[in-house]
């Protein structure tokens, strides 16, 4: 996914309630980890090769070429005005279309959660939607024989599990160290081939996506209560009694 | 609503603390509240949540497979013929929002995700969530037919008793079964309460400088018989395990306490813990912005204050 800039403060836009899009999009830092395993997957397989599949507003490719850079071979984007206001199953039926144009995908990887919209659904909605077995929150993929092996997150340790391909597998933070991308690779990157497509192309009904196919309505936007700051103190070499003092008056020592 | 479902899961051998957080919060709303949850933990789950007010538990066989596809076909064939909830309430957990996420294709329906809220309004649901790491609150309202579907963040609603009943069991047949296996599950060993449950909560960030230094936040957290907790930063420089991680994209905490050591405050990391009744901070850092939500705060440095706190409360 290409992502307005985290270190700028998201805003809505007032007139239609949306996320603001506009600007530079960059890779999301969430898919970062999900292209580099991606690309250590290939790699070990002796072969094959790393498409991206993406849906953003006005063209915008510039997380794409980041991400072609670090090594995948090519991209799709779909890019279409109508598409403005789609929901996580709107973004799901557009993607898994897209993902249908890939021919022979063994593995679909995403992450658990975009750092955006963060709704932490459309990977296993792309899932249904194409009939594919999943595995949400992977900390470790190895594919071997035809099967992927994972060891998926649980609140209390992991779960070891597989499946076989083709299978999609979300990514947690944090599972590989994302390669930066060389002088070589951005060079190459501006060649490798990046294939522009349109609702239209993809066979999706108009309807299903967009405002219309999201089917629901903000109604209102307001800040959140703030909470009051305290007493701030410089540590003179008593802080620490300071706190002593505090953890006696709530009874916990 | 005349009828709210919930998707139940456990912690070990007992009821998941969403899970009676859903409950109580759809027992609320008025109406029925009947839960589906997976066959082995159907019998234990009607046992706990009938006194939350659950009148019901679907018993959903998944196999040697995940919650995801079985669980929403039980929930989709029931639908289909004719056994159909106004809402359906799911934790923003591992399983719940693949659950979620299978049956919103199943139902073709939208889906709220990562709520705070819901209430119905003259007909309308209408589900809140936080943005912009809990500075802006959102409401939205479906537009869809129901079944309405949406989950929540845990600690959102509290959890309350209200009835003295067990909940029926029916199974109900899963049309369609997972094609993942599960081959084994793993337990990490804990010691000490559990970081989302904990009374006390001590968090250590980048400003510990190095993993061996995050030893002074496990001694704190143990002398208070708290929870040690962590900032982001230092979950993916691998200093300590993702289930440490507090925020966003980590747990919700409310503890009475909370002890922010070598920790900036990026919003991110406030909301999941500015729910905390006290805060303390430690910060070398005088315009760091968790200052701007701490009871107490002290402008130091964390190798000074901790090792000298941890000597005071020795004698204590
Ligand atoms: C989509 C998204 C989701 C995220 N989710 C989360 C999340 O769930 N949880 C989370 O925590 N973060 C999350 N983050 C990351 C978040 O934005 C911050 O980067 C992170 O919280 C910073 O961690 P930190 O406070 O430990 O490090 P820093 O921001 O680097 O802060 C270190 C602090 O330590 C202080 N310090 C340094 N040395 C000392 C010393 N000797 N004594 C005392 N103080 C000292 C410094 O003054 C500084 O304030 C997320 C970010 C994004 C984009
Ligand atoms: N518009 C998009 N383009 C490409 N990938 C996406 C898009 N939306 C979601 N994804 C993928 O799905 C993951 C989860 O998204 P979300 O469900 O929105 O939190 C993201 O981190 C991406 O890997």
């Amino acid at each position: 996914k290409q992502i307005p800039d985290p270190a700028n403060p998201g805003a809505l836009d007032p007139s239609t309630n949306f996320l603001k899009r506009d600007g530079k999009l960059i890779l999301d830092e969430s898919d970062a980890y999900g292209v580099e395993m991606a690309l250590q997957l290939a790699d070990k397989a002796g072969g094959g090769e790393v498409t991206l599949v993406s849906m953003a507003p006005n063209s915008e490719t510039s997380g794409l070429r980041t991400a072609l850079a670090m090594g995948a071979a090519k991209a799709i984007l779909v890019s279409d005005d109508t598409l403005a206001g789609s929901d996580a199953l709107g973004t799901a039926k557009v993607l898994a279309a897209a993902i249908k144009r890939v021919e022979g995908a063994d593995l679909i990887i995403a992450a658990t959660e975009a750092s955006d919209g963060y709704t932490g659904t459309v990977p296993e909605q792309i899932a249904a939607l194409l009939d594919l077995p999943s595995i949400t929150f992977a900390k470790h993929i190895e594919v071997a024989d035809g099967k992927v092996k994972v060891q998926r997150q649980t609140e209390a340790g992991y779960d070891e599990v597989e499946a076989d391909l083709p299978v999609l597998v979300t990514v947690t933070a944090g599972v590989v160290e994302p390669r930066y991308p060389s002088f070589k690779g951005i060079m190459a990157a501006k060649s490798k081939p990046l294939d522009e497509v349109k609702v239209a192309d993809l066979g999706v009904d108009a309807g299903a996506v967009g405002i219309a196919g999201a089917r629901q309505e903000i109604v209102t936007v307001t800040a959140a209560p703030e909470r009051q700051a305290g007493e701030v103190v410089e540590d003179d070499g008593t802080g620490h009694e300071k706190i002593v003092a505090y953890l006696e008056k709530l009874k916990v020592i | 609503m005349d009828k709210i479902w919930i998707h139940a899961e456990v912690n070990g051998d007992k009821p998941a603390t969403i899970t009676l957080e859903l409950a109580t919060k759809a027992r609320s709303l008025g109406g029925t509240v009947e839960a589906f949850a997976e066959a082995g933990n159907a019998e234990m789950l009607a046992g706990a949540l009938g006194e939350y007010g659950v009148s019901k538990v679907y018993s959903v066989d998944i196999g040697d497979s995940l919650a995801g596809p079985a669980i929403a076909s039980a929930m989709a064939a029931q639908i289909e013929s004719g056994n159909a909830p106004g809402l359906v309430m799911f934790g923003s957990t591992y399983d719940g929002r693949d659950v979620l996420a299978r049956l919103s294709v199943k139902l073709d329906r939208p889906v709220l995700t990562n709520n705070i809220d819901v209430a119905e309004d003259g007909g309308t649901v209408k589900c809140t969530t936080q943005i912009f790491g809990g500075q802006t609150v959102v409401e939205t309202a479906f537009k869809s037919e129901a079944p309405h579907l949406a989950n929540f963040r845990p600690k959102s609603f509290a959890a309350e008793p209200g009835n003295s009943t067990t909940a029926a069991v029916e199974s109900v047949d899963a049309p369609e079964k997972g094609k993942v296996r599960l081959v084994e599950r793993h337990v990490e060993e804990r010691s000490g309460p559990v970081l989302d449950e904990a009374p006390i909560v001590v968090s250590g960030g980048r400003g510990l400088g190095s993993a061996e230094k995050y030893s002074m936040i496990e001694d704190l957290a143990k002398a208070l018989k708290g929870a040690p907790g962590a900032s982001r930063a230092i979950v993916d420089a691998g200093w300590v395990p993702y289930s440490y991680q507090v925020g966003q994209t980590g747990k919700v905490v409310k503890p009475n306490l909370y002890i922010a050591a070598g920790i900036s405050g990026a919003t991110q990391h406030m909301v999941g813990m500015k729910g905390s009744k006290n805060i303390i901070a430690i910060n070398k850092d005088p315009e760091a912005p968790i200052f701007g939500i701490a009871d107490l705060g002290i402008v130091g440095d964390v190798h000074k204050v901790l090792p000298a706190l941890l000597e005071a409360l020795k004698g204590k």
